[in-house]
């Protein structure tokens, strides 16, 4: 997984710029001899594989379109699995001797990646193209199989930088692209009939000012021929949709917005069709084509917005492992997909690998980290005979397992199922949409009736057209219509400020307020954390770096940087098996000893019971000093004792101290939440005006959850970035993760803030308010339009010109008070010239 | 007048040859991606210095 640690302010203008990424290069790795710089190995590896192929160019539009590249990891990955026969069926289709696939792509930023990928046709012979979706970060590569395999081009985007995955999303992209085509063929067909019956119902009513002598009758009649022949192909066609929807709801016994809709196209076009015939009366279909056309524009932003909830689905699924090691009859191992797995097989699992669906152990013993399932990030323990998970991760040992189920009803399936429940549920305001509509349709079908009835006493034809006509002017359009485009505008003007949203119901729940939980690390300080003290036996020290490099934690990359800053030479030659542990520290053996580096309470859950004999009185003073003093401790414990202390200090972010202000005036309550030591936590709350009841240092990613889930009923925004944080960010009503996060939260947040600070947050509330704001005026309007338009129905003063400018009228009100007081102020810090 | 019932149907048949086209374009995936070909459209050039 890629984990995006790079955060544009810790850049600096003195600092040597890394040739790939452009983000500091170490100063203890500036080569000054070298004509490039690149700040760690994997940049120099894709940038010697990119300029090797003459694509120098890449570079020149990554300046030019000011992004930012994501650093590059080394590419150790192994892609053979992609040619075995079970991954072509499931993921490659062939046609005509050539073969293609789609393939997700991890660290796609800017146009220069466009150029870049689109040029893998002359880097590698075999490949006819490569389309890139920016959008999705999927490439479709088609091949010739005879020239190259698809390892080979998977392993050259690797190369280039891009880790490849089997796209998991094509059978659902396929369906969303076809319907997403009929959806907009409709709303084209509609539009031009609503507006070409517009010139006809302006012909008509230009007869009807001039008095019934200005037009003859039988031009009269054809214009409403032509009303009623174009009409009838707008409501069968684009508008059959309200048809079969209002009648699964009625089948059901249930009421949605569809069917006062259809109460109302059924009331005008029956009666519109029977005054063409008796010529006379008015035509309704002018009228009915526009309402149609407006509210299938409705249905279409919403379609659009599911579908970007679903994508991020498909996003994490790309990401889930595609590949397993099956054992045969033989006891040879054969890599297989892991969709293509049955019950019944036998699997092997080495270290650190994905456990690819519910088994049984049968052979060895290992520990299983269910952070991915659970959230909880202690590893358990498993032997021969236990049951573990899909989806799950090995540790150290490896496992032999007989796969016991699959798919759908495998644990991690229900979990995706949950997931996709969760984000394709509707925003909660167009569910009120609903939930209005029961007492809506009660009140015009009585209001209807009474006018009838009222006006039947004494002219039976005006009672007719005077009932029909409330129907028509009556109709939920500003429901159906208003409240989509509110929010498609709402979240289209926060992603052009780099905030993405990943549904509308999260506005809803930002804009009541409630309590706010901040992470502090990287959220609240900057999360460039520098070394202030080191106590202890400073041999220590090439381990401690070597051992951090692998971690992306804020701390980690300082201790890795300051060492490099100290010295280079006699780096450590051991190899370490690190594991990044989540909760508060890592771990790492050798055949040198085992090392634990992380806060004091996670030295003493990995059992660290005493300090070294060396140490121990210096380390004892200078925790507790630090720790007074608000600093970060971090200790570093050998063998079961501790043998040095490093304490670290983060700066708070400039304007935080405003943001937490700006957001406690818009009724939330700042808490704070981190996994590091009461006593710096302590330091940021004092200096936020955030009371220290609400600061929780030292808290785990359970504890994060328990403290989520303290409150029932109010309203719970997490903010944060880490690993650690996404069960956290999953489980809150709004999780947020910030920029720099790693994959796995981003995946499990709501939404994403690509920028730095607090500021983004700002204007994501700020926005929330006021599309709040926005739809409730808007419900109010169209209200009091709609009791204006009964009003006059039912007194028997509207005739169809009145209604055909009335209607588009009260839409043209709503969308404009939307489209202007959505508008607000336009904010000049979107500097990113990349798309997301 | 009577010229109407000539210039109608054309102007109709107009309409539905604009439509037409709208659903081949649709229909060819035209507006499938509204991202990328942009970016597209400014980087596809060879000589792009």
């Amino acid at each position: 997984m890629t984990a995006v640690t790079a955060s544009i302010d810790r850049r600096r203008e003195c600092d040597v710029l890394c040739d790939h990424c452009r983000l500091p290069v170490p100063t203890g790795l500036v080569n000054p001899l070298a004509g490039h710089q690149f700040c760690c190995a994997g940049c120099e590896a894709v940038y010697e594989a990119v300029t090797g192929c003459g694509m120098d160019d890449y570079y020149r539009l990554r300046d030019a379109a000011g992004a930012t590249l994501v650093p590059a990891q080394p590419g150790e990955a192994k892609f053979e699995s992609f040619d075995s026969l079970g991954f072509q069926q499931i993921h490659v289709q062939s046609a005509g001797g050539l073969c293609s696939v789609d393939l997700f792509l991890e660290g796609v930023t800017c146009a220069a990646c466009l150029w870049l990928i689109e040029r893998l046709p002359r880097v590698v012979g075999g490949v006819v193209e490569a389309r890139l979706s920016l959008r999705r970060a999927t490439v479709r590569v088609t091949w010739q199989p005879e020239k190259v395999t698809l390892s080979q081009i998977a392993a050259v985007l690797d190369r280039f930088g891009y880790t490849p995955h089997p796209s998991r999303g094509r059978a659902r992209e396929v369906a969303y692209r076809t319907e997403f085509r009929a959806r907009l063929v409709k709303l084209g067909v509609a539009g031009a009939i609503s507006g070409n019956l517009m010139l006809v119902g302006a012909a008509m009513y230009a007869g009807w000012f001039g008095g019934a002598g200005n037009m003859a009758p039988e031009y009269l009649q054809l214009f409403r021929i032509v009303s009623l022949v174009l009409g009838s192909v707008c409501l069968a066609w684009p508008g059959s949709e309200f048809f079969t929807n209002a009648w699964t709801a009625c089948r059901s016994r249930t009421i949605n917005l569809d069917v006062p809709i259809v109460l109302a196209l059924m009331a005008g076009g029956l009666a519109g069709t029977a005054n063409v015939f008796t010529g006379r009366g008015e035509v309704y279909f002018d009228s009915l084509s526009t309402l149609v056309f407006l509210l299938l524009i409705g249905r279409f932003l919403q379609f659009r917005q599911l579908r970007q909830a679903e994508s991020s689905l498909d996003l994490l699924l790309s990401l889930m492992p595609s590949n397993c090691r099956v054992v045969m009859e033989d006891g040879q191992t054969v890599d297989m997909p892991a969709a293509a797995l049955t019950i019944g097989s036998l699997v092997e699992v080495r270290p650190q690998e994905f456990i690819p669906a519910d088994s049984t152990i049968t052979r060895g013993r290992s520990e299983v980290d269910q952070a991915l399932l659970t959230g909880e990030s202690a590893h358990v323990k498993v032997d021969a005979g236990d049951e573990v998970f899909g989806g799950t991760k090995n540790g150290g040992g490896v496992i032999w397992l007989r796969v016991s189920r699959v798919g759908e009803e495998s644990r991690i399936g229900q979990l995706m199922k949950l997931l996709e429940r969760g984000l394709l549920e509707k925003p909660g305001i167009v569910r009120f949409a609903d939930k209005v509509s029961v007492w809506f349709v009660l009140l015009v079908s009585v209001a209807a009736l009474a006018t009838f009835v009222w006006w039947a006493r004494t002219d039976l034809p005006a009672a007719i057209s005077h009932a029909v006509a409330m129907l028509i002017v009556t109709c939920p359009c500003v429901l159906g219509l208003a409240t989509p485009v509110t929010i498609a505008m709402a979240m289209g003007q926060l992603a052009r400020r780099d905030v993405l949203v990943k549904s509308g119901s999260v506005l809803e729940r930002l804009a009541c307020g409630g309590r706010l939980i901040l992470d502090k690390t990287g959220t609240l300080t900057t999360g460039q954390m520098t070394v202030v003290d080191f106590v202890g036996c400073p041999e220590v020290w090439p381990s401690i770096s070597e051992i951090e490099r692998r971690s992306n934690h804020p701390v980690a990359i300082a201790l890795a940087r300051h060492r490099i800053e100290s010295e280079r030479t006699n780096g450590s030659q051991s190899r370490w098996d690190v594991t990044e542990r989540g909760d508060g520290g890592v771990s790492a053996t050798s055949p040198e000893g085992a090392v634990l580096i992380g806060n004091r309470s996670f030295l003493e859950r990995n059992g660290v019971c005493g300090n070294g004999a060396a140490w121990g009185e210096e380390i004892e003073t200078a925790e507790r000093e630090h720790e007074a003093a608000g600093h970060t401790v971090v200790l570093v414990a050998m063998d079961g004792r501790t043998c040095a202390l490093i304490a670290l200090r983060d700066e708070l972010r400039s304007g935080t101290g405003e943001a937490i202000e700006h957001l406690r005036a818009a009724g939330f309550r700042p808490e704070i939440c981190s996994g590091d030591a009461q006593g710096a936590v302590d330091r940021v709350a004092s200096q936020l005006g955030v009371a220290l009841v609400l600061a929780r240092g030292g808290v785990s990613p359970e504890g994060k959850l328990s403290v989520l889930r303290e409150s029932a009923g109010m309203g719970v925004v997490m903010v944060g970035d880490g690993v650690n944080d996404a069960a956290a960010l999953a489980a809150a009503g709004v999780g947020i993760a910030v920029q720099g996060g790693a994959e796995a939260a981003l995946a499990a947040a709501d939404v994403y803030i690509a920028r730095p600070g607090l500021e983004p947050l700002i204007d994501l509330v700020d926005t929330a308010r006021r599309t709040m704001r926005v739809i409730r005026g808007n419900f109010a309007i169209s209200l009091s339009y709609n009791v204006l338009a009964g009003g006059l129905a039912a007194c028997g003063f509207m005739n169809p010109l009145v209604a055909a400018i009335l209607m588009p009228l009260s839409s043209a009100t709503v969308l404009s008070v939307a489209a202007f007081a959505m508008r607000g102020r336009r904010s000049g810090k979107n500097q990113s010239g990349g798309i997301r | 007048m009577s010229v109407i019932y000539l210039v109608l149907p054309l102007a109709l048949l107009l309409a539905g040859a604009a439509v037409g086209a709208f659903m081949l374009a649709v229909r060819s995936g035209q507006f499938d991606d509204l991202d990328t070909p942009p970016e597209r459209m400014v980087v596809d050039d060879d000589d792009v210095a």
